[in-house]
């Protein structure tokens, strides 16, 4: 089966290729180069439409734990966005926190074709895996949480050296079948537990006398020296509070030059200014970000509506739990491991604070000025839901629909912010930088965000409007792997996608010390805590991509 | 005859992945660690291996073309117990989504009292390894947690070791409302539990009084439901004092009208101790029969627990309409499919409706079902997973044995492609 896409305009930016017209080929499921006798078996002729890699979401809390808590919490959402089955998707529902199911038609309907977890708990690993087991069409994968997991904490105060938290991460990162460390709070999860309500860059936790700033140098070092690709993920310290600006600064320059991706940094740029003491911190943000090139962000825009958030960071959803809306949350302490915290927020554009959370969004997404160093995210579903990137996509492109927004929300926080004067829009290359090429690079996918030859045919196609939203809303045609799955906005054909891992390598010897410590202290059996291969491929529709370490040979 | 070690339990709802099983041929024997929970559920003998249409034997794909030509006429079919493993999970839905039937798993009428306080005002909650190296008070309402669960003193409380305690057998256990029906509470150095009983009737209004002693409310009685006062002063000052305090209960156990409003409560009390400066947490029961299984991955399928359906295209939830013994009762119903793969005492409701059962080998009715098919145990049969009672961790199942029965999964799939 030869397939031929023809006359599209490609915007391919990891091949340097923007907005140039140019036929493709599929075969097996691959980009392929022009045969010269092979027969055409399809041809789909998109003269004039808008070509891309399918897009890639680096994160977006799909599959875990505390997703499924945030689903079970709020069936009045549910109820509000019921999905019929077909003859060919399953019913389910939406909205704030969408099923499985419906979680993986609606991204590859706005033609995204990868999205991962990031915040998968190793002990909850199984359940993350099972979930996006039953995500159909994208691609996914997870990163790994740790920092407030106990067994690193007492490597530290023991003074283990580097090489051996290396070969526990690494061990772990493949017991939990990851592909990528993220931390959150670092510490401040852990120092929770022990009745800490709050964890500075430079305090220690009361138990564990190790400060955040440590645990965030360890683990970077650690993913640097184990040739991880994806940088250190980083929720950082505490988020939401207003003076965090602060903290993000300390944390940029506590890293000393080390790679490190801080996620929905929007929710860490606050400063203390103005009437109301919280003002925006995205200038000075965004400055050290273009000028610290180890640095890349994704944003956690918020928009305004009813979601729920679900984090990690239960010392900071607990003591933001007086603003849950409808008025019920959940907290958990988790098996020595880590926590979670779910809080519904219904963000309001009349609330001066909501309403400057969301300008400060956007201030970041203009003023960092190198779109392969951000992402673009809601923090799915803590910002809003991941349905709505084509609204963020129009808002980032045209700026009188930008300003005419700007001028619906509160007027107080409309003075405090530098919205209305900033001109920059992006162009249709920037957006394929930030949602695919840039996506796939940070994360380390081989032959993923980009059209090359060789490369898998994850291939989107948009009908030129300038309604931004609607463009990336409806695509004509998503192809996975080289199936058309989408049909003009809707599901055609349902197929599974695969789960990308990375193995860097360890010391089998780690596992001595780690079954004393689960033998003694945990709840189950480090043979049993093992996430195996064909625990993902045993039902016949998951696979494994491992993926190569940094400066390894592809 | 093998020995196979490290061996996860599906039945006991607390994850107890120590045991070591002798395998021979299709019999086993607990060999270590068993309980009076899970010994007999893994020793169960293999009777049935021929499904049944009616009391006589016939091949699978008979039995299966049998049950999915009554499905197929059927106006609103009920799935009930739900007791099975995550893939036997993901086949049901599968099959009631295309059939448009209702999903129940067994031990809803229990889970939902933690479902309705959990979805109308939420908790705080923990997971058995930190109840085992931090929870220094250990606070069980209105059940009798080693009936419950017999190892869950000896693995989760008498630990030898601990991370964040220097003596676990200085932890404090106190029940509140039900006694206790032995010893297992007893801390290894002879210090018994506190007992303050009370009926079931009075649970309620004694939990109530203990929540408002927390917030520091003065009261006017020095007694309720026969509880001193002074007693229920000093419990509240303990959890306010205490390092971690949990407070368990199993919802299964609070057999009176309106219970979840005593979880709640509960629920409420833990959220009030830890805004008044002190950390503790909340820690339910259950596990058992598939529940947390079969909840879970409802919840990820359909964003709704396990009592929910799919009549009108689309997933439903109501926690009391879609009682699958109510809607069998009043002629809601007229098909019923009943799915237990891990207990072969648990068996469908009395009804005159035409009955399917995917059952645990060795199953026995008092009438004979219109369709019986004889399924795999997962965990012993097959591998798969299962979740424990606390909801976080998944375990691993093993399979132990090679038996010619199939797994849920296969039975449903084939019936959903029978459709
Ligand atoms: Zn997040």
């Amino acid at each position: 089966m030869l397939i031929k896409l023809t006359g599209g305009i490609i915007y391919d930016p990891a091949n340097g290729i923007a907005g140039k017209q140019q036929d493709i080929y599929i075969q097996d499921g691959k980009i392929v180069n022009p045969p010269s006798d092979a027969v055409v078996t399809q041809e789909y002729d998109i003269r004039g439409k808008i070509v891309m890699a399918g897009a890639i979401d680096l994160h977006s809390h799909i599959g875990g734990g505390k997703g499924n808590i945030a689903r079970i919490l709020m069936p009045e959402n549910h109820r509000l966005d019921a999905v019929a089955h077909t003859d060919i998707t399953r019913a389910g529902t939406g909205h704030a926190m969408p099923s499985t199911f419906t979680t993986g038609y609606r991204y590859a309907e706005m033609g995204y074709t990868a999205a991962f977890e990031p915040a998968v708990l190793p002990i909850n690993a199984r359940q993350a895996h099972m979930e996006m087991g039953d995500t159909p069409i994208i691609d996914k994968g997870g990163y790994v949480l740790m920092g407030s997991d106990d067994y690193l904490l007492r490597m530290m105060v023991a003074k283990k050296d580097q090489k051996a938290i290396n070969d526990y991460m690494a061990w772990t990162l493949q017991a939990a079948q990851g592909i990528g460390i993220k931390v959150v709070n670092a510490g401040g999860i852990n120092a929770f537990k022990f009745n800490q309500r709050r964890l500075d860059l430079d305090e220690k936790n009361p138990h564990y006398p190790v400060t955040p700033r440590q645990i965030l140098k360890t683990l970077a070092t650690a993913v640097q020296e184990l040739g991880i690709s994806h940088p250190l993920h980083v929720h950082g310290s505490n988020l939401g509070i207003p003076g965090n600006d602060e903290t993000t600064l300390n944390t940029i320059e506590g890293i000393e030059g080390l790679p490190m991706h801080l996620t929905h940094i929007q929710f860490h740029s606050y400063g203390t200014e103005g009437d109301f003491k919280f003002s925006s911190g995205a200038a000075r943000i965004a400055e050290a970000i273009n000028k610290n090139k180890n640095i890349t962000v994704d944003v956690g825009q918020i928009m305004f509506g009813q979601t729920i958030t679900a984090s990690g960071d239960n010392m900071r959803q607990f003591a933001n739990h007086k603003l849950a809306n409808p008025n019920k949350w959940v907290c958990m302490d988790i098996e020595c491991d880590a926590g979670c915290g779910l809080v519904p927020f219904k963000y309001r554009d009349q609330n001066f604070v909501n309403a400057l959370q969301w300008a400060i969004g956007l201030e970041t997404f203009l003023l960092v000025e190198d779109p392969w160093r951000i992402f673009l995210t809601t923090d799915h579903p803590n910002g809003a839901p991941f349905t709505t990137y084509p609204h963020l996509i129009r808002l980032l492109m045209d700026r009188s629909f930008r300003n005419d927004m700007l001028a619906t929300i509160h007027p107080e926080a409309q003075k405090m912010t530098t919205l209305g004067s900033i001109t920059r829009e992006y162009t249709m290359e920037e957006i394929a930088i930030l949602t695919r090429a840039g996506a796939a690079r940070l994360t380390g996918l081989v032959g993923r965000g980009s059209l090359g030859v060789g490369d898998f045919a994850d291939i989107t196609v948009y009908s030129e409007n300038s309604d931004r939203e609607a463009m990336f809303s409806t695509p004509d045609y998503v192809f996975k792997d080289g199936n058309l799955v989408v049909k003009d906005g809707k599901v055609v054909k349902v197929t599974w996608g695969t789960t990308h891992v990375v193995r860097p390598n360890y010391d089998a010897s780690v596992e001595k010390d780690l079954k004393d410590y689960f033998d003694r202290y945990m709840t189950m059996k480090v043979g049993n805590f093992k996430i195996s291969d064909d625990e993902i491929t045993e039902d016949g529709r998951g696979s494994l991509t491992v993926h190569p370490l940094k400066g390894a040979a592809i | 005859m093998i020995e196979i070690t490290e061996v996860p339990s599906p039945f006991c709802g607390i994850g107890t992945d120590d045991l070591s099983i002798q395998v021979e041929g299709l019999s086993l024997k607990v060999s270590a660690n068993g309980c009076a929970v899970n010994t007999p559920a893994f020793e169960q003998a293999m009777t049935d291996l021929q499904p049944r249409i009616n009391g006589e034997e016939v091949s699978l794909s008979e039995a299966v073309n049998h049950a999915a030509e009554l499905l197929k006429n059927a106006n609103q079919p009920v799935i009930g117990g739900c007791a099975t493993d995550v893939n036997g999970m993901r086949a049901l839905l599968e099959l009631a989504d295309k059939n448009g039937a209702v999903v129940d798993n067994v031990n809803f009428v229990g889970a939902r009292r933690n479902f309705l306080a959990m979805q109308d005002s939420g908790w705080m909650n923990t997971t058995l390894a930190e109840l085992k190296n931090r929870c220094d008070v250990l606070l069980i309402v209105g059940t009798d947690l080693e009936s419950f669960a017999p190892r869950f003193f000896e693995r989760y409380l008498w630990n030898q070791e601990s991370m964040f305690l220097e003596d676990t057998s200085a932890r404090q256990i106190i029940y509140l409302g039900k006694a206790p029906s032995g010893a297992a509470s007893t801390s290894p150095n002879g210090k018994k539990a506190q007992v303050l009983p009370c009926s079931n009737e009075d649970l309620p209004q004694v939990v109530a009084v203990l929540r408002a002693l927390i917030k520091g409310k003065i009261i006017a009685a020095t007694e309720v439901g026969g509880i001193a006062i002074a007693d229920l002063q000093a419990i509240a000052n303990t959890l306010k004092a205490a390092q971690y305090g949990v407070i368990t209960w199993a919802a299964g156990a609070l057999v009176y009208s309106q219970a979840e409003l005593t979880v709640q409560t509960i629920c409420e009390m833990v959220k009030d101790i830890n805004d008044n400066g002190t950390r503790c947490s909340g820690f339910p029961l259950g596990g058992k029969e598939g529940d947390q299984t079969a909840n879970q991955v409802c919840g990820w399928t359909t964003g709704y627990p396990a009592r929910m359906r799919f009549s009108s295209g689309m997933p439903e939830y109501d926690p009391h309409l879609y009682d699958s013994n109510l809607m069998l009762a009043n002629g809601e119903a007229d098909v019923l499919v009943w799915v237990q793969a891990f207990n072969a005492a648990i068996v469908p409701p009395k009804t005159d409706k035409p009955t399917i059962v995917l059952g645990r080998s060795g199953m026995t009715f008092e009438k004979e079902p219109e369709v019986f098919i004889p399924i795999a145990t997962p965990g012993i049969d097959h591998a798969g997973h299962a979740y424990r009672l606390d909801n976080v961790v998944a375990i691993r199942l093993k399979k132990l044995r090679d038996s010619t029965l199939p797994s849920t999964a296969e039975v449903l799939s084939a019936m959903t492609q029978a459709l």
